[in-house]
């Protein structure tokens, strides 16, 4: 099972034939991913091959679609067209959009999220900005190493990538069942409550490590919906805890804006709604080992 | 980035939001010139980004064009909140003000979309009238593709149920101010007070933008308009070198890879300096994803170049990003600066996991550098920085 990308899943990439698309399809790939095309216009009906594997490249979302029946998308497009990539996939209605690139502008992904929004939300749009998510051992969309750890009943979601992956380093040993990365940006497609509610319905997890970060109300509104709708037990780490006011801390949506945005009122939240959080990442872990009785 | 007042006024002129005439100084002398532009008679006002500056004495009006020199000397280096004013401006007086009114945009993180704000009891602090009187501020969301029309702003001029005469001009004033929230590739953009004046008419007498810095590859202007003199040179040279890197105010110097690692590290290191002198985190510096030799070595020159820096923490997680190359990095940033003849003689604490950590590992052990010590756990290594930055 796993959630939102599976073995089955057939992925493309958009952006696939440049720089850092090419070294992460060779990755995903390696990782067992189902890759079947890249998109790129200008090099429709070539093909690409890596270490073997010839990997077509169609000219749009609606094509590669078409010819493949891919399933989701990968996009891996420069900051100044992404928005426009994304909207293709939009208007391909491709069931899953993972959207790496970072830096996108605000006015862009917000227009992108409006956009979605407007034809019903029939694709489900993760990031931008963030770095994907990975079912271990059946596939990988995005640029989570796939050797940290193997498949396993833990399930995480995080705004961070490289707390993403500490976090799986801290618990490699037991293993995951999916993991997200959603993104640090102020405008995302999946949230923390997405992918809980995913988790939640996954016979394949026992229990969900949530990864917050300050900025934003996500984690406050994430701790309401656990409390109401998450019967698993739920982990939690929020960073940023001597952030001070008024400065960005490297994603553009962590900043801490007067009294809100706070760490401290995130793992407030959290634990009034029965999460137990972890003051660094090392403790977390081993209040998910606890749980699990290990 | 936010703005100054004269720098949201000259953007809101360019995109036709009424507002009155004005410019900025930053000697004195100066203020006799512009003052006689006006007509002989003006308002300084200090330009600083924070709240607050009428209450602290940081506008006056002047009368005459020498009355304007002196209160320009009055105020230019005044300490306004921790802010020291460079610059103020000469605005053009105001009409007797009639009453005063509040819109603005901005976006909406929790409800992904953007959001419009008015209210008929502007001139004030807007959070208090949202806290306090939550039912004068209107809160109307803007879809990004529809934008604001003639139309949109004159629901927004309804829901804050503006008086019938001015309805129509504060919609003009709606309809442009969204061109400049969308031209500018704007986070907010405010005008607090909007002002009915004695003749009728509408104008906006103080605002405040920010600007998405994601966005300045569509808005070449815009480097233009960062305030290059407030500054922490740190800061600045951090920037000029393509690097992540804020200030703060401890002493263990914090290079890491990917925000949320850094501000883990920050955390990890503040709890831990609490056993050592309670030392703090002396900055974040992001080094970002796959970050080569260089990038690292650049960071750690940064670093080591900061006074209040003791020890350093360098922690990386490697993903994207090769341990090897961070080993290697931090190798030739000690040759480099030491071939500069600077005086290295900070401790270095350096976690490596992940992506080639092995590799990394080796390539410190081999260069046995007397600074450099290895740690492999996350938290112990945060110990030993901290403990070495209270010795």
């Amino acid at each position: 099972m796993a959630i939102f990308l599976t073995k089955e899943s057939k992925v493309i990439v958009q952006g696939m034939t440049g720089a850092t698309g090419m070294k992460h399809t060779k990755l995903m790939l390696g990782d067992g991913t189902n890759i079947v095309g890249g998109v790129n216009p200008r090099k429709a009906g070539t093909s690409v091959d890596f270490d073997g594997t010839d990997v077509p490249v169609f000219g749009s979302v609606a094509e590669a679609m078409e010819k493949t029946g891919a399933d989701v998308s990968v996009l891996f497009v420069p900051p100044a067209f992404a928005k426009a990539a994304v909207v293709e996939a939009i208007d391909a209605e491709i069931p899953l959009a993972v959207v790496i690139t970072e830096g996108i502008a605000v006015h862009d992904s917000a227009a992108f999220w409006a956009y979605a929004k407007s034809k019903g939300n029939k694709t489900r749009i993760i990031g931008p900005n963030c770095p994907g998510l990975i079912t271990p051992g059946q596939s990988n969309a995005g640029i989570i190493p796939g050797d940290i750890t193997k498949p396993g009943r833990i399930g995480l979601v995080s705004k961070s990538g490289t707390l993403t992956y500490q976090m799986m380093y801290e618990l490699r040993d037991i293993g995951f069942s999916s993991a997200v990365g959603i993104g640090g940006d102020p405008v995302i497609g999946t949230t923390h409550i997405d992918a809980l509610a995913a988790f939640e319905a996954d016979p394949d997890t026992d229990l969900i490590v949530m990864i917050g970060e300050i900025g934003g109300d996500a984690e406050e509104r994430a701790a309401d919906f656990i409390k109401a709708n998450v019967s698993k037990p739920v982990v939690g780490y929020v960073a940023g805890f001597t952030a001070p006011e008024g400065k960005t801390m490297g994603h553009a949506g962590a900043i801490v804006s007067g009294s809100s945005g706070t760490a401290q009122a995130k793992k407030e939240a959290l634990e009034a709604a029965g999460v137990k959080v972890g003051k660094t990442p090392s403790e977390t872990a081993r209040l998910a080992r606890e749980i699990l009785g290990g | 980035m936010d703005l100054f007042e004269y720098q949201a006024r000259d953007l809101f002129a360019k995109h036709g939001v009424p507002v009155l005439a004005g410019e900025v100084i930053d000697t004195p002398e100066a203020a006799r010139e512009a003052t006689e532009r006006l007509g002989g008679k003006s308002v300084v006002k200090a330009q600083v980004k924070v709240g607050g500056r009428g209450k602290a004495g940081g506008v006056k009006l002047a009368a005459t064009p020498d009355e304007a020199v002196a209160r320009a000397t009055d105020i230019l280096g005044m300490d306004i909140k921790g802010h020291t004013v460079h610059k103020v401006m000469i605005a053009e007086t105001a009409p007797e003000i009639a009453e005063e009114y509040y819109v603005s945009y901005l976006l909406d993180r929790t409800n992904r979309t953007f959001l419009a704000m008015a209210s008929v009891a502007g001139g004030m602090d807007i959070e208090e009238v949202a806290e306090k009187t939550p039912e004068k501020l209107a809160k109307i969301p803007v879809d990004a593709n529809e934008g604001v029309s003639k139309e949109k702003a004159a629901e927004i001029v309804a829901a804050a149920k503006f008086p019938a005469e001015v309805a129509d001009q504060v919609a003009d004033v709606l309809v442009t101010l969204w061109k400049t929230f969308i031209a500018e590739d704007a986070l907010l953009v405010e005008v607090n007070p909007l002002a009915k004046v004695a003749s009728g008419d509408v104008l906006a007498l103080d605002g405040k933008v920010s600007l998405d810095e994601n966005a300045e590859f569509r808005q070449p202007d815009h480097e233009a308009l960062e305030d290059k003199d407030a500054a922490n040179p740190l800061e600045a040279a951090a920037k000029a070198k393509g690097l992540n890197y804020v200030k703060l105010d401890g002493q263990v110097g914090i290079i890491g890879n990917g925000a949320g690692l850094v501000m883990s590290t920050l955390d990890v290191v503040a709890y831990a300096g609490e056993k050592h002198n309670n030392v703090k985190p002396a900055n974040f510096l992001d080094i970002g994803g796959g970050a080569s030799a260089e990038v690292m070595a650049n960071g750690l020159e940064i670093i080591l170049g900061d006074p209040d820096v003791k020890s350093v923490f360098v922690n990386v997680f490697g993903g994207i990003t090769a341990c090897d190359e961070v080993a290697n990095g931090i190798v030739q940033a000690l040759e480099l600066l030491k071939s500069k003849g600077e005086d290295v003689n900070k401790p270095l604490v350096v976690r490596l996991d992940g992506n080639n950590a092995e590799l990394g590992r080796e390539i410190l052990s081999k260069a046995n550098h007397p600074l450099v010590q290895r740690v492999d756990t996350m938290d112990g290594a945060a110990d030993k920085a901290a403990e070495l930055a209270a010795k």
